[in-house]
């Protein structure tokens, strides 16, 4: 059906053409423009009826004309996949940036990706040792998981991602994680950042780089999330990979959605964005899991920066009701100088309870990740009464839990950007920290791990 | 007439044909590969299509066939223990034919259609039947016995029936005018089932809950709405209540929720115990689980599928709980299509449709007489996912104007891990009033005054805390700081609640009520002690009132509580005595 070139946009708007008289076109369908200077653009099919044609062009409409030839490729979009994608840096389309050959395709997959049965899923529960404490022991990542990072500009997230990427492990098992890694809309600087720690680290070589710079085009962001979790899928699920997605920024893709929808003339949701935003978004977070009958995982981390720090903003909030669980960093404990500054108290993982206990991490890990949690919580709501009525207006239990908010912060989350510890050592730490409150009032600790793990029983 | 059309128009999800002769909800077969729709507005010569699955590269001039059937279930024996997607194809049958990732075109059952029941008639030749009236049981699982009914609308003199071993399409029986009948009836989802009337519900459902149960009962037949921002534990608690609720069957449906979370669903239902029946849990569920990735469309159409399959249930007797979680996934998909329609939005882009779509999806909870004169109830709890958990939005509004219950959950409360993180002071039900007969008859005669009692500490518990905020507790008379201690006992010991505890996970009734007793009960012992010069720190660390709550983890509880206030009262009687 391809073959024949088109002329008959009649008006362009924003990143759409749209045309009249074609031959029945497919929905989805990859387009290609030819502009009068003979440079080429690519787009795909919006809308399509036997008069009208609305095409989304990825790489913006700039020198788009009406006598701009447009040819349908008969086709939906497809990514080569193979085993020589590994090591690759592609461009947000899918072409090679790093001036290699082209990807040779074993197949080409739909870039959609079709959506996992849930009754075909297994459970996830084998537990990630990222070495970061505060994640390790509170918001445990487990494997098949997508555990977004919630953030702001000016936070240290990409630092976070790259450690988790190069420290990611399962306890007992030298598999490693092939990193596939998607740039929507970062800075070149950003970017280069990423690439030269994975470099350094020698994770280049395990990894697939899917890039769409600031610069970039902006619809293009709308397919790079796709491609790169096409590949992860390939990898996962066809070549026994565990893979580990890191995405950033979702804001910026988002941001395109909007884009386009704006440019469709659509009835907008709140802020602007499409009423269709939470599906489009659960159709990228999804693509994360274990399946029945194949060896590989996904693994998605996603990063998003919120607005104006607002967790209530569409963006986090759709984000928050699809992944299971969010890690936030606080621009307060940042301000303090505090690396990684990982906020716990709004941080979840909802499938931490199916990972941590004796067979995975060890059997105190719930009782002392609870007591953590609730002493903090605490020690934080006591600093606001103490700005109010003095530190000698506490009792002696609200003065101890006063104190250890201060060394949560200080010893706990604090650690360096190296820093790599094990689970037992995180926990260790958590049971010297927590000796410096009277056991009495740490209600939440079972008896019998007391009497085992207290430092006062073990010296 | 003319079945055939051809496509004029894909945009995502909706798909216009022309030249076919269609009626609203039609079920049509779109494109060379077949895709299940649904025909949802017509112009003229044009018939818009919602479609149950993706349209990618599908093309204008393709061919559309209308089945001239409205969407409909399939109910008769082989629904229980079955996990659906939206429109009633099990995700087993799936698996097999396309493997692990789902994809398009592919029809399935509802459920075996070969299978052999083992029919056992209850009504005769020359027995007069009508609507709805029982004409034979299946025992479909150990614990449900499955009731073959004559179909609505249907109705005679029996001309033949015979026990013995069918499958669903078999003929079991045939009336005197010829009709036939099978165990297998069909029925639109967008319509609701008849019944003969409606009652006011005066029976409440048992959760496990206690504050549930306790302070916001929920009556059979009764809605609820739980609404809450993301983390606070929704899913949890519509878990809960599917697994350990006094239901005789339960319907869940995952609508647009996380496909992890529904595989743990998967993976865990089948191995629980019914706390009620000590049988296997599945035996009594039908599960339909509609990812936020599967089809917008199906996503639509599944809280209408799990519905009806609830109302054929009632039918038959039973006691209905329906989860829907979460409602808020169902009203976006309506507003999806909506917005590809191109319709005039209400409030934030919702189809203006909304609030008479909830309030009709709500009301066919209830408690009924059945057609065959039987007593009958659906109860529909739907999650409701506030965006930023603010409930001024339109779905909570909607939903809150039609329940009569309300649990609201709360952030801080889950970021306290205060669990079920119900938020006790925003919460209401308007139940007790019908319900309190039944407590009183069934439980004590006092409860409904010692709910109040407990309510109103709650209460007082919270203007006290603003001044805590400000002064410090110390800085209060002792009495009030007694109060203080007491309502922490109140949501320590008995709101909180561990769902993931082997006992702790189910409370009865019984037990709920000699708790909140005991808290009482610890309130006026302590009181009395005090006015007698008895110092509040000893009161308040006598040692058996850690054990009374530590207690509620042990199997042996609901013995040992009389002994342990007993023991509690004696120490506090002693804690006057050393002053």
């Amino acid at each position: 059906m391809s073959g024949k070139e088109y002329r008959t946009i009649t008006d362009v708007k924003g990143p759409l053409v749209f045309l009249n008289k074609t031959e029945p076109v497919a929905f989805g369908e990859i387009v290609q423009l030819r502009l009068n200077n003979g440079t080429t653009k690519n787009g795909q099919v919006l809308d399509t009826s036997d008069e009208l044609v609305v095409v989304q062009v990825f790489e913006g409409t700039a020198g788009v004309d009406l006598n701009t030839g447009v040819k349908f490729m008969g086709d939906v979009f497809k990514l080569p996949v193979s085993d020589d994608l590994i090591g690759r840096i592609l461009d947000g389309a899918g072409r090679p940036r790093d001036g290699g050959p082209d990807i040779v395709a074993e197949e080409n997959a739909d870039i959609i990706g079709a959506a996992i049965n849930p009754y075909s899923r297994r459970s996830p529960h084998d537990f990630i040792q990222t070495g970061i404490s505060a994640i390790d022991c509170c918001t445990t990542l487990v494997r098949g998981q997508k555990l977004p990072i919630f953030s702001a500009s000016g936070l240290p997230h990409n630092d976070i991602a790259l450690q988790i990427a190069r420290q990611a492990k399962l306890t007992g098992s030298d598999e490693e994680f092939i990193v596939v890694f998607c740039a929507m809309g970062i800075t070149a600087e950003e970017f280069n950042f990423f690439r030269s720690d994975l470099e350094r680290t020698g994770a280049l070589e395990n990894a697939v780089l899917f890039v769409n710079l600031a610069d970039d085009p902006a619809v293009e962001r709308i397919i790079t999330p796709r491609l790169a979790l096409t590949a992860a899928e390939y990898l996962a699920f066809e070549k026994d990979y565990h893979v580990l997605v890191i995405y950033t920024d979702m804001t910026n893709y988002c941001d395109a959605l909007r884009q386009i929808g704006a440019a469709r003339e659509e009835v907008p949701g709140r802020r602007g964005y499409p009423g269709y935003m939470y599906t489009d978004l659960a159709m990228l977070y999804e693509r994360a899991g274990i399946v029945k009958n194949k060896k590989g995982s996904i693994t998605q981390f996603p990063i998003l920066t919120m607005p104006g720090d607002d967790i209530t903003h569409p963006i986090p909030d759709l984000s928050g009701y699809i992944t299971e669980g969010q890690i936030v960093i606080s621009r307060e404990l940042h301000q303090q100088g505090i690396y990684p500054p990982i906020n716990v108290l709004p941080s979840l993982s909802r499938l931490m309870g199916s990972c941590i206990g004796e067979k995975t991490t060890r059997e105190d890990h719930k009782s002392v990740s609870d007591q953590m949690y609730a002493a903090y919580a605490q020690g934080r709501e006591l600093r606001g009464l103490v700005a109010i009525v003095g530190e000698d207006a506490l009792n002696e239990r609200d003065k101890q839990l006063l104190d250890f908010s201060g060394v949560f912060e200080d010893k706990f989350l604090r650690q360096s950007r190296d820093e790599d510890r094990t689970i037992a050592e995180t926990l260790d730490l958590c049971w010297t920290l927590l000796s410096q409150i009277d056991t009495k009032y740490l209600v939440r600790l079972d008896q019998k791990w007391i009497e085992k793990y207290h430092p006062d029983n073990r010296a | 007439m003319n079945n055939e059309g051809v496509i004029y128009r894909i945009s995502g999800p909706v798909v216009t044909a022309t030249g076919m002769q269609a009626g609203m909800y039609d079920v049509v077969r779109v494109g060379h590969e077949g895709l299940m729709g649904e025909v949802i507005e017509l112009h003229g010569d044009k018939a818009v299509i919602q479609v149950y699955e993706d349209t990618s590269g599908i093309r204008p001039g393709e061919p559309v066939l209308n089945t001239r059937e409205t969407l409909s279930v399939a109910l008769g024996p082989g629904l229980l223990t079955q996990i659906y997607d939206g429109i009633q194809r099990p995700l087993a049958t799936l698996e097999e034919v396309m493997g692990v990732f789902i994809t398009r075109g592919v029809d399935a059952d509802g459920f075996d259609m070969e299978r052999k029941w083992t029919f056992e008639a209850v009504a005769s030749a020359g027995d007069e039947v009508v609507s709805g009236q029982v004409i034979g049981n299946v025992q479909e699982t150990e614990t449900i016995v499955h009731k073959i009914m004559v179909p609505p609308g249907k109705g005679g003199t029996v001309k033949s029936i015979s026990s013995g071993d069918y499958n669903v399409t078999e003929d079991v029986c045939t009336l005197e005018d010829g009709t036939t009948m099978q165990m297998m009836q069909k029925w639109p989802v967008r319509t609701p089932r008849p019944y003969q009337q409606k009652y006011a519900p005066d029976t409440p459902l048992i959760t496990g809950m206690r504050i549930l149960d306790f302070l916001f009962p929920l009556a059979k037949g009764g809605a609820a709405g739980i609404p809450g921002p993301f983390g606070s534990g929704k899913t949890v608690t519509q878990q809960s209540l599917a697994k350990y609720s006094d239901a005789q069957i339960v319907v869940y449906i995952g609508c647009g929720e996380r496909g992890n979370e529904m595989t743990e669903v998967l993976d865990e239902f089948p191995h629980l115990i019914d706390p009620n029946t000590g049988k296997p849990l599945m035996n009594r569920t039908v599960m339909i689980a509609n990812t936020s990735n599967m089809p917008v469309a199906a996503r639509e159409a599944s809280v209408y599928t799990g519905i009806t399959i609830a109302e054929y249930f009632r039918d038959m007797g039973y006691d209905v709980a329906l989860m829907a979680d979460s409602t808020s996934r169902w009203a976006e998909a309506m507003r999806e299509i909506s917005s590809r329609l191109e319709e005039m939005p209400g409030e934030e882009g919702y189809p203006a449709y909304l609030s008479s779509r909830i309030a009709e999806f709500y009301e066919r909870a209830g408690r009924v007489q059945t057609l065959n004169g039987d007593d009958g109830s659906v109860t529909v709890i739907g999650a409701v996912s506030p965006p930023g958990g603010d409930v001024s939005e339109p779905v909570s509004q909607g939903t809150l104007r039609i329940v009569k219950v309300f649990w609201g959950l709360d952030a801080g409360l889950a970021r306290q891990r205060h669990f079920p993180a119900i938020n006790w002071l925003g919460s209401y039900s308007l139940y007790p009033p019908s319900l309190d007969q039944w407590f009183r008859d069934n439980i004590s005669q006092d409860y409904p005054e010692i709910r109040t009692a407990i309510s109103g500490l709650l209460q007082i518990e919270a203007e006290l805390q603003e001044i805590v905020q400000l002064v410090g507790s110390d800085a209060l008379p002792v009495d009030q700081q007694l109060t203080l201690e007491v309502a922490r006992m109140i949501r320590e010991y008995f709101l909180q609640q561990n769902g993931f505890h082997d006992v702790d996970a189910f409370c009865s009734v019984e037990l709920h009520y000699k708790m909140a007793k005991a808290i009482l009960t610890f309130q006026e012992s302590a009181k009395n002690a005090m006015a007698a010069g008895a110092d509040l720190q000893d009161v308040v660390n006598v040692p058996s009132r850690t054990d009374l709550m530590r207690g509620r983890f042990e199997a042996t509880y609901g013995d040992d509580i009389d002994a342990l206030v007993e023991k509690m009262n004696e120490e506090i009687a002693a804690a006057v005595e050393e002053n």
